[in-house]
């Protein structure tokens, strides 16, 4: 009969025993440990805690381990997680000038106060695969850089504020909560806090594609980077039954900061204006590509012309997030027979009746 | 938060916690109070995949209690690998009882089906909705649709059926066919087939839809009006078939086409599982 279709109880227990002997692949093989895959595939656990919008390095792991390496996937599965914990505080803004910085880096000045630290980079690494990786190496122990380097750093856009020559970053009047984009939806226009959340929680490669297509004529976007910062801030928050901050913990962060030309408006003389961005953990291609395309969203607020994709709020934003794109592109693999049978009825039907006159009458409709 | 803390987390009955089953219940209230308004709502990140019946299991997640008897489709059936996926996660959020009878269920999750069994009042169908917005493939900008629904200027939609009228002499939208809901909302009846269609007007059941990865909810209370599109010269039909079921010989469901083998030849069923089932023992 036509079982072939249908997928019962079994067959989907038995796709789970599969899967499962899969991700531990061949039993010889010692199994992986969260704590390896924290501290040995780093960068991977950052992203997946920045599109997964949850700072816990354990669960990125975790979720990590369980799709077998894949990030979208283990993406879903700490989204998943996160919508059961409970929302108890707001943090205060983060002072990312307080930073314990490790690593930063300025594209427009030389020299800048506190110096360029390049921290642990691969920029110059040549790319050259080390085979020395294969079979194990211990890596000899690396004087940590906290020799000489001012502890706060200062910001190096503040070079540029001081003179005016860049426009100021202010609150909102008022200071507004911002919006909480995974209690609340999406709604349009979007302002900048909300816009800026969407593209925290985005998907790095969309992102970099718009970013990239912004400095390939599809945006007039003339950027430099400002300052790259990456390091450890502190997190505060102030339980309204305190009525003072404390603090809980420390998460590490990548900030970017870009500059880009203004020409000047009705309201406001020529200037730099910026384009903000901000990730969990140590993500500076994503960080990088949020400040272009944050930038690129401000052309009406700029009073610019917006024509490309990367300016358009609507089409930047709902098509950010890789879990709603992977699961709606996805759901073409379940069954569509009732509203294929619907069309295949309909084509039916055109084409019984389609004469051997009636397409040139449709032509002349 | 340690390892040992995360392995004893404890789900809330029906995953989500109470907030959030509060926030969509008055969410719900509005939709039901402006039926087929799309209310925008905070969809959740569920365990399940956007796109595969998050907004349904959201809304039913809020709505379903210890006493609730659960039923779950997908294209009509109930064995379908989703259904069963579906079914088999509020089992084990809930704990409550699940069955396949259209008759015996007081709550239905549907993906792209509406039961042959009628419907009576008290129960509630919740839909899996991919895309809520009925003037979206004619427009793509939600600031605009908004506009468009608050001024209940739906010409582009008459427009459309027209140039199909034209093109083809026919309207050529066989399923997710627009609606008019109680004279005011243009609104999508979600992907079901247009056979369906009639089954929504003044229905003893309350009709929810939910769509999670669009964030949007809306519902056809009981008793609305629920209009299908058309012209007075060419009134809304719904799809027939020549055949009967070749399982329960019914006349009057939807049929699915099953291809038998490599030759072409075919059959066709009821896509109700359960209405075949009851045709097929009532037979017996």
């Amino acid at each position: 009969m036509y079982v072939a279709v249908k997928g019962g109880e079994t067959a989907i227990a038995r796709s789970w025993d599969l899967l499962a002997a899969a991700r531990r692949g061949d039993s010889a093989l010692a199994e992986l440990s969260l704590g390896q895959i924290r501290q040995q595939l780093r960068l991977a656990v950052a992203r997946v805690m920045q599109e997964g919008s949850l700072y816990d390095e354990e669960l990125a792991a975790l979720a990590l381990k369980q799709a077998a390496g894949d990030t979208v996937e283990a993406v879903f599965l700490l989204r998943a997680f996160r919508t059961t914990l409970p929302r108890f505080a707001s943090s205060k803004p983060l002072d990312t000038a307080a930073m314990r910085v490790r690593r930063r880096v300025s594209g427009t000045f030389k020299d800048v106060p506190g110096g360029q630290i390049l921290g642990p980079t691969a920029d110059y690494t040549q790319r050259l695969l080390d085979f020395s990786l294969g079979h194990g190496s211990d890596v000899p122990p690396c004087a940590l850089a906290d020799s000489g380097v001012p502890q706060p750093l200062p910001s190096v856009l503040e070079v540029l504020a001081a003179e005016g020559l860049i426009e100021a970053e202010q609150p909102l009047p008022g200071d507004p909560e911002p919006a909480d984009l995974t209690r609340q939806p999406l709604m349009f226009p979007a302002d900048r806090a909300t816009r800026l959340q969407n593209l925290a929680r985005g998907d790095e490669g969309w992102l970099l594609g718009l970013a990239y297509s912004t400095q390939r004529g599809y945006a007039e976007s003339h950027p430099f980077a400002g300052e790259i910062r990456m390091g450890e801030v502190s997190v505060s928050v102030c339980p309204e039954e305190l009525g003072f901050d404390i603090d809980i913990g420390e998460i590490t962060l990548t900030e970017c900061q870009m500059i880009n030309q203004f020409a000047g408006s009705k309201t406001a003389p020529p200037q730099f204006t910026r384009g903000y961005g901000l990730s969990f953990g140590e993500a500076e291609r994503k960080a990088m590509a949020m400040a272009l395309v944050d930038r690129s969203l401000r052309a009406e607020e700029l009073g610019e012309a917006a024509h490309a994709p990367a300016q358009q709020q609507e089409f930047v934003l709902y098509h950010s997030d890789n879990v709603e794109a992977s699961g709606f592109v996805q759901h073409l693999k379940l069954p569509h027979y009732v509203d294929f049978q619907a069309e295949l009825s309909l084509i039916r039907t055109l084409r019984a009746q389609a004469t051997p006159s009636s397409p040139q009458e449709a032509a002349h409709d | 938060m340690t390892e040992a803390c995360h392995s004893q987390w404890q789900y809330n009955f029906a995953f989500l916690d109470e907030n959030t089953k509060r926030m969509l219940r008055r969410a719900l209230l509005k939709a039901v109070a402006i039926p087929g308004y799309q209310v925008p709502f905070g969809s959740r990140e569920m365990p399940l995949p956007y796109g595969w019946g998050t907004g349904g299991i959201q809304l039913t997640a809020s709505i379903i209690g210890q006493d609730d008897v659960l039923k779950v489709i997908d294209q009509g059936a109930d064995d379908t690998t989703n259904a069963v996926n579906i079914r088999r996660f509020f089992a084990r959020v809930t704990g409550v009882a699940t069955t396949s009878s259209t008759a015996a269920a007081s709550l239905i999750q549907s993906r792209h089906r509406i039961p042959e069994t009628p419907l009576r009042p008290g129960q509630i169908m919740v839909f899996q909705v991919p895309e809520p917005e009925a003037l979206r493939t004619l427009e793509a900008s939600e600031v605009e649709t908004r506009k468009l629904h608050a001024h209940q200027e739906y010409g582009l939609m008459h427009v459309k059926l027209y140039e199909d009228i034209a093109r083809f002499g026919h309207i050529s939208t066989s399923y997710d066919y627009p609606v008019m809901v109680n004279e005011r909302y243009l609104t999508s009846p979600s992907p079901i087939p247009k056979f369906d269609n009639p089954k929504l007007h003044l229905s003893p059941a309350l009709m929810l839809f939910g769509a999670g990865r669009e964030k949007r909810l809306y519902a056809i209370p009981p008793h609305t009006r629920v209009e299908s599109l058309a012209f007075d010269d060419h009134p809304f039909t719904v799809q027939r078939w020549e055949q009967a079921c070749a399982l329960c010989g019914s006349h009057d469901s939807y049929l699915d086409e099953i291809i038998t083998d490599d030759a072409g030849a075919r059959m066709f069923v009821c896509s109700d599982t359960d209405y075949c089932q009851q045709q097929q023992e009532g037979k017996a």
